[in-house]
This record gives C-alpha cells, structure tokens and sequence, in this order.
C-alpha cells in the first residue's frame, strides 16, 4: 500500500509553506531519516526528514511551490514489490483529510460551530480615515509591518536599536526582525543572551541614558522574569523623579496563546500591564495597525509595551503605502458598524469577534466590533458612544476573565453609560486554567465563535 | 584595618589588573598622598554628607522624614573618592542608600532634604523620597529601591555611552547584599560581553540589613573576584581611606576609557548607623561600630592628616565645620517650611505628555 508523504507542520503556528527543494527523485530508495526535502516556513527554512522506508513513487508538489498547506500529499512512498500503478488506486482514499489535531491546531480561528472563514489571503479591515483616497493598499503580514516599523524608525532616529534574543543573526525567532541586521548592522540590532530580568534593566538603563530602545521578548511570557524592571524601573522613575526622568522604551513580542504550546507559553497579560499607570500598551490586529501603532510606539516618550500575536504574524492586511504610516495611540477603531449589539475586542480576539459578526449577521443581527488597538489608556470613548447607540455590550478577549480587559470594561460601562444598558455586560474569555496542551482541552479552553456568537445572543435575549 | 585584614598586606597583585580574570585583590598597601588641596575637597565633601546625614536622622526622630531613612554615615570615603576620580558627564546611579551620592554628584543639599521631608522644592517635587531622587543636570540617576536593580540600569547607562560613542564611565554603586541577585550576574554577562565602560563599586558595608556578608554570600572575604568568570578585574580597596579610593577609582576609570571594559571595586566600608532608622543593629556589637568609629573613621583619617602636614590648624577646620552646619541647618529650615506638593501633582508625572 502505497504511503502518502504529507507537507508537515514545522511550528506551533505553521498553516502553510513553501516546498523549496526535493532532495530525492521518483525512484529513489529512502529510508527513515534521510533528509528528502526543504520546506520554507514563514520562520525558518526546514529539512524534511523521511519517517517510513521505501521508494520514492511520485512527487506530486513540484519544487518551488509556494503556500503548500499542512497535510496536502506531497510524495507518495512506495513499497517492495509496488509500482506506480498502485499510487492512483490509492489516491482516492488516501486523499481524506488529514489528521484531526494537526490540522484543528494549525488553524488560526477555532470554529466554535459558525463557520470559519475560509482562510482568506487578505482579511479585509476597514482603513482608518486618516488614509488620503487613493493611497495604494499593500497586502502585508503583521510580521512583516512589524518590521518595516522598526526599520522606518531606525531610519528616521540614530537613537533607535532593537535587542533581544536572537533579533539579529537568527533573523528573530519568529522573523519579526528579518533583514534589520543587514541595513543597520550590529551595532543597533543586537543579541542579547538569555538573560530577560538584566537585558530588561540594560535596555531601560539605555533609555535613561538618551537611547530609545526596542526590546523583544521572544514571548511576554519570559517577561515575567524581566517584570521588577518593566514596572518598577520603566513605568515609575518619571513619577518618582517628579518628571526628570523619562523613559522611552519599547518591549515587544508575541503575547498569549500560540497552538498547543501548553501553559507556561500561552499566556496573556493584557491585563497585567493595562493595571500599571506609567506605561501605555497597545494590542494591535490588523497589520496596519501593528505598523502605524509600534512606529508611534517607538517615538513616544513613555515606555510602551507591544503585546503582539503569533498567530496573528503570518496573517495578511491591507497596509496603506505612505512615507510615515502612523496610527495615535489611545485610540480604538470601528471595525465593523451595527445597531444591535457591541462587541469589543483586540488583538487575536478580532479573529473570533469578526466571525461572530458574520455569522450573527446572517441571523439578522446586526453587531459593532470595535478594535481597542491601545489598552492602556484605553479609549473608552468610543465604547460608550457605541454601547448609547446599541445598549447592549459583549467584551471578548483570550486571556483570564478575573480582573481583566473584559471586568475593567464592564466597570466603567457601568459607571458611565449604566442606564444605557439593557442587559448585563457579557464577557468571553479565556476559561479560568492554565493552558492545557491537549488539542481539544486547548480549544475548550480559549474563547471560540460560538461562544461569541452565544454570548450576544443573551444580551439580546433571543 | 579592620575590615580588610584578610585581604590585608600580602594582597598586593599589580596596580595595572589587566582585563582578564584578577587572581588577586590589590590593597592599600601603597596609598599615594592626597595633595593639600584634595585633602580639603575630600575633607569638606565627606563632611558635608556626615552632617546632612545626621541632621537626617535628627529629622526622622522628630517625624519631619517618613519612611524609609538609611543613612550613609561611615561610608562617606568611597563616594567622595569615587566622584573625585570621574569627570563631568561620568554617570551615578546606586540603591536606595543615596544621600551621600547626590550630595557628592554636587546636588542641592536643600532639594535633597527637602525631598527626605516630601516637600515641593524636593528633587521629585516629593514623590520620589529618600529612595528616589535623580538628576539629569549632575548626571544622577537614582536612587533604586529594588536591590540589585540599579545593576542593570547602571550597565545600560554604559551601554548607551557605547553606543553613543562617548567616552564616558558609569559607576554602578550596590551593597555586598546585592551581589547574591542573580541580576548582577546577568549584567556583568552583558557587560563584559560587549566591554562596557563600568565600574561597579561594591560598598561591602558587612550587613545586608541585618545579615553579615558571611552568612549570606559564598566566598564572602573576596567579592571582588565575583566577576573573574566573566573575565571582569576586581580589586579590594579599603573603602575607609579616601586616598585608596581614589587612586582604585582613577585605575579603574583609565581602564574604562581606555575600551577595556568593566571593572569590579569592592570597597571594605562599613555603616555605623542601622540598615535604616528603625533598625535596632543587635546583629552586631557596640564594641564592633566603637572600634570602627575609634580606628577607622574616613573624615577623622583627613582630619588628622591635615592636622599633622599643618596645611590646616583646628580653627580652620572648625571654621569648616560651622561653614558646613549652616549649609545642612539651611537645607533643615528649607525642608520643613517648604510647603507640600499641591494635591495636582497626584496626577502629574505619570506620562510623558506626548
């Protein structure tokens, strides 16, 4: 029975790749372990490793071809004694789809029960209204806008350099910083060792010292480490030095749930900094955003903290090409208008709410997503103002539901717009435990479309 | 003396320690002379902060400073020998022990009292505290209430220098007690790893709050070497003597500028006061601070010197002291007359206005 030889999925948040090169030809014996072929991900480029024995039949993805989806056949392996003729009898069932856990993690919208959309190359978001008519839109990864933010920055500023594990030779563990170590050198993109709490304070000191740092964490989960600097030394010293002392400094990475990364890696902490008065975070979605908000970020005179998405990296929006792309921090943005319902989110939470909407529009419910794009301060203006026109307001983020983004909402809705509201704030959230690392009890555990979707129906009442 | 008799006389490796691990502390061993004009600048600067520092306390017992007080009587030669071998543009940053600092950076003793007291003309305008106070103008940046906290700072500030291209030196001030932060080691990591220009000066007081430094660190008799992994030079300086002090500062600063990287001073000092007011100092005996006081004074060490070489009679040394008590008693009147913030200032500092 001939073998399938499947395009793999080589990082937690792998959706698709790039087949760059066969290592082997049809009528090659291999065995397990050898090295058959080059696969290009967004992040790294990979050896692909035979796991069965036998001889290679056929390949069916020509090098060269780009967007390969996890699980598509790729090769097909024969056995002893097999022979061509064998592959097209075992194509048909061979074809079913692929490995249920493999496939679920690799997909970046959990389908709760509304349907996913299907995977569209660019997510259309309304442009901000700032964008002259007639500005060329740009399909862009959030990874890469990250990047072309820094750049611009360190081009327009001496004072700006970027450190962090791996930002420069590795290219950044997940390729945010591809190609900064090329243009600017060493000397402003620099590698740090695996030493968060010192490189936090080094780069805070660099701050205080007239630079304007970028510093990455490979995760905000290893920030945990770095915190006693993020917040005791960043956020406080201009307060405790009556205004001498700014602190202009960014800490970016990747910040919640990846896939399947298990509990000391997913975690959220939106909260945890919107609590800290002294620093300002932004949680952008689209790649517009991630742009326009990490340049002002970087030019702002306060410490910023950038909770990036690594599911969100790889994914694909209208960036406008503009000479100086800029988006204000503090200010949140309409996604999408509606009369019935509000519902609020940010950052990789959009990717669930944008669904709901669809899908709570096809039951002709007609919901406001709003982007809060900055936590802190948070631009509780434009809920309110949403929340008088639709009086009824579901909040939707992934990290805990205890004192979070979704209960700071919630309290000042109450406060300021509490007669305004005909049903009880609902918040979606992630459930309260760790990360659990199982396929299904990770989705269990993050917020899902239908979760979304039920929770605006119970504001409404239907 | 006292405190570094075990790195005593026969510590006496080469004044030059070359940029690669140090096998052996240098000592005081040959302490070059003062000339008559540094005995005087050291002289009136140490007094300055022994003064300030007890009106300080007087102070805090009479409930004008809240808080936290730790004052650095005792201490005053390794400050004020330090800031006489680094020049202007040199940074300072240390921990929460931080009055003598300021002071010897050149700060206002009425701003900084004033401070101590939570008053508006404080150098935070009252919101930093004892703790907590900075300069841009005199290159001071704080004043750090997390232990070890200000090493990594302290690293960035050179890191800066470096990637700014100047030739300026930071001095990274911490306690014996902070060298058991793991901090302190990720930042000599980094600092040695891209050669950093700066200094950390362990003021080895012999407590870390009420723990002596051999109960509490490994190898207590030799934290100077605690960089020899890193490849970063240490020597023991006998942080009583202001001439050592120094003399260690200005080879360690040499060697800063000169683009060899960090280097490590532990200064053998010690506090006659507790780690704060209200620190009673029964981990120690009276007899101990007595003997210190008696034997190892820094300002009675000048005192004496300018006496015997009779660039100074008593009479003009009293004339200092009354010259330095009016400035301290000016500093007192001005911190508790001062008015408090306005209530506005609650909410003001918190952000840069962008």
């Amino acid at each position: 029975m001939p073998t399938q030889i499947l395009m793999p999925a080589l990082s937690p948040t792998m959706e698709e790749g790039k087949l760059a090169k066969w290592l082997v030809k049809e009528g090659d014996n291999v065995t397990s372990g050898d090295v058959i072929a080059e696969i290009e991900t967004d992040k790294a480029t990979m050896e692909v490793e035979a796991v069965d024995e036998g001889r290679i039949g056929r390949i069916l993805i020509e090098e060269g071809t780009e967007n390969v989806k996890v699980n598509v056949p790729i090769a097909v392996l024969l056995e002893d004694g097999e022979d061509a003729s064998s592959i097209d009898a075992a194509a048909a069932p061979a074809a079913a789809p692929p490995a249920p856990a493999a496939a679920e993690t690799a997909t970046p919208e959990p389908s709760g029960g509304a349907p996913a959309p299907a995977a569209p190359a660019v997510i259309t978001v309304p442009s901000d209204t700032e964008v002259p008519e007639g500005t060329e839109l740009v399909s862009t990864t959030v990874r890469d806008a990250l990047r072309d933010a820094m750049a611009e920055e360190m081009r327009r500023d001496d004072a700006v350099f970027v450190m962090g594990e791996e930002v420069a030779e590795y290219q950044g563990a997940y390729k945010v910083t591809q190609g900064l170590l090329d243009e600017f050198g060493g000397k402003r993109v620099i590698d740090t060792p695996i030493t968060e709490h010192g490189f936090a304070g080094v780069g805070v000191g660099a701050a205080f010292g007239g630079m304007r740092p970028v510093v990455e964490f490979m995760t905000f989960n290893f920030a945990m480490q770095a915190m006693d600097h993020i917040i005791n030394s960043a956020a406080k010293t201009l307060y405790m030095s009556g205004g001498q002392m700014g602190c202009p400094i960014v800490f970016r990475g990747p910040n919640g749930a990846a896939a399947r990364v298990g509990a000391q890696h997913s975690q959220d902490y939106s909260a945890w900094y919107s609590s800290v008065p002294g620093l300002k975070v932004i949680a952008p979605y689209s790649a517009a955003d991630a742009k326009g908000l990490l340049k002002s970020a970087i030019r702002d005179a306060n410490p910023v903290i950038c909770l990036e998405n690594e599911i969100l990296y790889g994914h694909s929006f209208d960036v406008p090409q503009m000479d100086d792309w800029l988006v204000p921090l503090g200010k949140a943005k309409v996604l999408r208008e509606g009369a019935d319902v509000t519902m609020v989110s940010f950052s990789h939470g959009l990717s669930y709410t944008l669904a709901a909407a669809d899908a709570l529009a096809g039951e002709g419910i007609s919901a406001e997503v709003i982007d809060l794009r900055t936590l802190r301060p948070m631009d509780t203006d434009t809920i309110i103002a949403s929340v008088r026109k639709t009086n009824r307001l579901v909040t939707i983020e992934e990290g805990w539901s205890v004192c979070g983004i979704g209960a700071e909402i919630a309290a000042v809705v109450m406060d300021q717009a509490f007669d305004d509201l005909d049903a009880p704030v609902q918040r979606v959230s992630g459930k309260d435990v760790p990360m659990p690392y199982a396929a299904n009890l990770e989705k269990l555990a993050l917020p899902s479309v239908q979760d979304v979707v039920d929770a605006a129906k119970r504001v409404l009442y239907v | 003396m006292a405190t570094t008799k075990k790195a005593g006389a026969d510590k006496t490796a080469s004044a030059t320690a070359k940029s690669g691990t140090s096998k052996k502390a240098k000592s005081s061993a040959a302490v070059p002379d003062f000339t008559a004009e540094e005995e005087r600048e050291a002289y009136n600067q140490m007094l300055l902060i022994r003064r300030f520092e007890e009106k300080a306390g007087q102070l805090y017992g009479m409930g004008v400073i809240g808080g936290f007080c730790h004052l650095y009587i005792g201490q005053e030669a390794v400050v004020v020998g330090m800031q006489m071998a680094i020049g202007e543009g040199d940074q300072v940053i240390t921990s929460y022990r931080d009055h003598g600092h300021m002071l010897a950076c050149g700060m206002d003793p009425k701003g900084v009292m004033a401070e101590l007291t939570g008053r508006r003309g404080g150098y935070s305008r009252g919101k930093g505290g004892s703790m907590h106070m900075f300069s841009r103008e005199k290159n001071f940046y704080g004043g750090h209430g997390i232990v070890a906290a200000q090493v990594p700072l302290g690293t960035g500030l050179a890191f800066s220098n470096k990637l700014r291209g100047t030739d300026r030196v930071s001095l990274t001030y911490f306690g014996e007690g902070a060298t058991n932060q793991g901090q302190v080691y990720e930042s000599f990591n980094m600092a040695s790893l891209w050669g950093l220009p700066v200094i950390y000066i362990i003021e080895n007081n012999r407590y870390a709050m009420g723990t002596s430094v051999a109960r509490a660190a490994a190898k207590s008799e030799e934290l100077y070497n605690r960089g020899s992994v890193y490849g970063i030079p240490g020597e023991q300086v006998d942080g009583m003597d202001v001439r050592a002090v120094k003399a260690a500062g200005d080879r360690a600063v040499a060697h800063c500028r000169a683009g060899k990287g960090p280097m490590i001073l532990e200064m053998m000092t010690y506090r006659y006061r507790g780690h704060s007011m209200s620190d009673p100092a029964k981990y120690r005996t009276k007899e101990e601070v007595q003997k210190m006081r008696q034997e190892h004074d820094p300002i009675e060490q000048v005192r004496q010197r300018l006496l015997a070489s009779g660039d100074m009679g008593e009479d003009a040394l009293k004339d200092i002291d009354k010259g330095i008590r009016a400035v301290v008693a000016e500093a007192a009147e001005f911190a508790q007359v001062d008015p408090e913030p306005d209530p506005s200032e609650l909410w003001t500092d918190i952000l840069v206005d962008a």
